[in-house]
Order: C-alpha cells, then structure tokens, then sequence
C-alpha cells in the first residue's frame, strides 16, 4: 500500500511527472521560440508560472455550478498522473503491472479532456461552451483512431493487452517501428497525441485568437495551476506512451538511459515542429482527417500486422 | 500579459506587436500576450479612455484575478496626450484604477517598452 503510495505520488508519479513535464513544456516553448528566431524563455519558466498561479486569486463563476467547476481539474490532475504511472512502471520496474493495463491507460488518458469540458460547460461562460463543445467534436473524431492504433499493436504482440508484454515482446524482436505497419501507427499515434494535447493544427478548443483559451478561459488561480499541472502530465504521458508502444520503451541503466532521453525528446521534436508549421484546421476537417484519413490507416496497419509486416 | 485597447489609434497596439517579434522578444522574461484575463497578471491599458470605455475598463478591472499589475501605455494613456481637453474623455487610466507603471511616449518605443517591463518585474 504504502509502496503502491509512493509510486502514485512521488516516482514516477505525480512530483516526477510534473517535474519532467515542466521541462519538456519549457523545451515545447524553447523550441517554438528557436523556430521563429526568437530567444524564449527562461528554463525554470513552467514553475515560475505554477507557483505564481498558486499564489493568485481564484476566481469562481457567478452562474456556475462551483463544486464543478474546481472539481474538474482535479480529476484531469490525477487521471493524467494515474496513467503516466501504469504506462511507466513496466520500463522501470520490469514485470510490474496487471493483466489489461493497456486497456486502463486508454480510458485514463481520456479523462482529462472529458474533464476539461465539464468544467468550462460548469463555468457558465458561452465561449467555454463553445470551447468544450469543439473538444468534443475532437474527441470522438480521435479516439476511434486512437483505438484502432492500439488493436494494431495489440494484434502485433500476439494478442497480449499487457504493457509489459509489449516490451518483452520489443526486446526479443526488436521495435514494433522497424515495420511497414509500424511507421503507419507511428504516424497515426502522432497525430492523436497532437489532437489530446490541444497543439495546433488541431488547438480549435482553445483558440487563443477566436475563442480566448476556449475551454480554460474562466478559470484562474490555483485551479488553473492544477490544469496547467494536468497538461504538463500529460505531455510527458502521450509521449512516453508512444516511446513504450513503439520504439522500444525505456531502460533504466547504462547507456540505456541516454537512449531514453533521446527517445522522448525525438518525439516532442516531431510534435513541436508539427505544431509550428501547421495553421490550426475547422473541426470538420479535422474530424474528417481522423474518421478518414487516420482510420483507414490504423485499419491498414492491423490488415499489415496480422501477415508480420 | 491582457492587452485593453481604449480608443487607441492602433499606434500603441503596433508597438506592443512589436515587443513579441524576433528582435526584441518579450517571452525571454517569460512574458505572453494572452486572450483570458482571468489568466492575466498585467493589464496593458493603451489609448485615451471615453466615457463607454470607462465602463469597461472597471469591469476588466474587477474580474481580473489579484494581484494584479497595471500598467498605463502612451502618451494616452498616461495623462490623456492630445484628447485630454476632449468631450468624451474619461480621464486618464489612474484616474479610473490604480496604476503601477506608466510608459509614456506616443507611441512608446520597444526599448522603452522593456525597459518598463523590466523595471516592473524586478519590483
């Protein structure tokens, strides 16, 4: 129990995820900055702005219900910590997790954007409507992708819904990206991770030009510092997620650990640039690209996977 | 950063633009302009405030999470420039909230810009 605790909120849980979080979120600006030749921020900016945020007044809606309202945050909080947790405990500690774990990790990672929009529908505010009405548009155009993403890999590693599995089956057989179907589901997961981290070209929930952070837009103080934790997560989870399903996981010794690293800055390198080369697309394109485009690729990938390519 | 724009005649707001571009990039003292301002620790108030502005400049104001900072922008904004003899003017911004830095000029240049900017954050 106690051990379970530790894992929960200190390694790799809940200080350790916000901590590389914050980094890879100070990385994500840095980077955009260095695209736009600019200078960008300060490396210990993401804390900088939690703890400004804690010490801020929160602001609670007239018309809202309230207990909603800072409820939500919360619960993206701790479901973003939870699955960041069970996606990294089988490379740290080999043989942890349970049976269907992988099954686990996919409704966790949906919490928090379901969370996000009950909170700005709780807030009362029509642009937060607006905001959480464009996240759900996008949530059901993605998720469908998103789960056939992880049937193809799950048809890979011999039907085993187990994360674990899927790296023992990786360190025998080398990484499920060394395929045909792999670069497929690459590409496809890619794109998903984009659409849950709400970064351009799929960002039409927050919309800073037309909506004024959409979804976000009522919240201030400590719940908003939670939300900000929340995505900091989340960032370091879509990421590793990726890393575990599809480039070989991490190892934690030797010059396992270089390799690590590299890994999960490759891919916050491709989300970065994708996001700074990309204008933000209408949501019926972007549930068109998904429903479309992205399923029939991730269907692909499967019909590929089932022969071993 | 929450950028009101009074009865600004868009000299100012080009200024402000400005500030984010390549050369003199406000974000490397963590600085963004953003759209809430519930999310807002300065309040840039730039243009000569009118009668309906006022209005609106006290209700921003008021739905701003505090602490907050304000800071009055242009020549307009500090003590109301070449309007301050005007029928529709309202006063000038430290008339109608507290304000903690003033940037004059019209418009205020970039360096004089960060300059205040700087000064403000080291207060």
């Amino acid at each position: 129990m106690i051990k379970d605790l530790f894992y929960f909120i200190v390694f790799p849980g809940m200080v350790f995820s916000v901590l590389i979080g914050g980094i890879l979120s100070w990385s994500d600006r840095k980077i955009t900055a260095r695209v736009q030749f600019r200078k960008g921020p300060p490396f210990l900016q993401p804390f900088y702005d939690i703890g400004k945020l804690f010490y801020k007044e929160t602001i609670l809606p007239k018309y809202g219900a309230k207990i909603t309202f800072l409820a939500a945050p919360v619960f993206a909080l701790f479901s973003a910590t939870l699955a960041n947790v069970l996606i990294l405990l089988p490379s740290f500690f080999p043989n942890s997790g349970f049976k269907g774990d992988l099954i686990v990790i996919f409704y966790l990672l949906a919490i928090p954007s379901v969370s996000y929009i009950i909170g700005a529908l709780a807030s009362g505010n029509p642009i937060g409507a607006i905001g959480a009405s464009r996240e759900m548009k996008l949530i059901i155009s993605y998720e469908f992708a998103f789960i056939l993403a992880l049937a193809a890999i799950v048809v890979k590693t011999d039907m085993s819904v187990t994360l674990s599995d899927i790296l023992a089956k990786q360190q025998v057989s080398g990484a499920n990206i060394g395929s045909i179907s792999g670069i497929i589901l690459f590409i496809v997961i890619l794109f998903v991770i984009q659409a849950k981290l709400a970064f351009v070209p799929f960002d039409m929930s927050e919309a800073e030009a037309e909506l004024a952070h959409g979804i976000f837009i009522e919240y201030s103080g400590s719940a908003y510092a939670i939300i900000k934790m929340a995505r900091y997560v989340m960032l370091f989870a879509l990421p590793s997620l990726l890393v575990t399903l599809l480039l070989g996981g991490f190892r934690m010794e030797g010059p396992g650990i270089l390799w690590s690293i590299l890994k999960i800055i490759l891919v916050l390198l491709l989300i970065t640039l994708l996001r700074n080369t990309n204008p933000r697309v209408k949501i019926n394109q972007a549930m068109r690209f998904f429903f479309i485009w992205m399923s029939i690729s991730a269907l692909f990938a499967i019909g590929l996977s089932t022969i071993n390519l | 950063m929450f950028h009101f724009g009074g009865a600004s005649c868009n000299n100012c707001d080009i200024e402000i633009l400005d500030c984010l571009t390549p050369k003199y990039d406000l974000e490397r003292f963590g600085i963004q302009l953003i759209g809430s301002i519930r999310h807002a620790d300065v309040l840039l108030v730039s243009g000569s405030i009118n009668r309906k502005g006022r209005e609106r400049l006290i209700e921003l104001y008021n739905q701003a999470p505090k602490p907050l900072l304000v800071v009055a922008f242009g020549a307009c904004g500090c003590t109301g420039g070449i309007f301050a003899d005007g029928i529709p003017f309202a006063g000038p911004v430290d008339k109608i909230i507290p304000v903690d830095a003033y940037i004059p000029g019209c418009p205020p240049k970039p360096e004089a810009i960060l300059a205040g900017i700087i000064k403000l954050t080291n207060k």
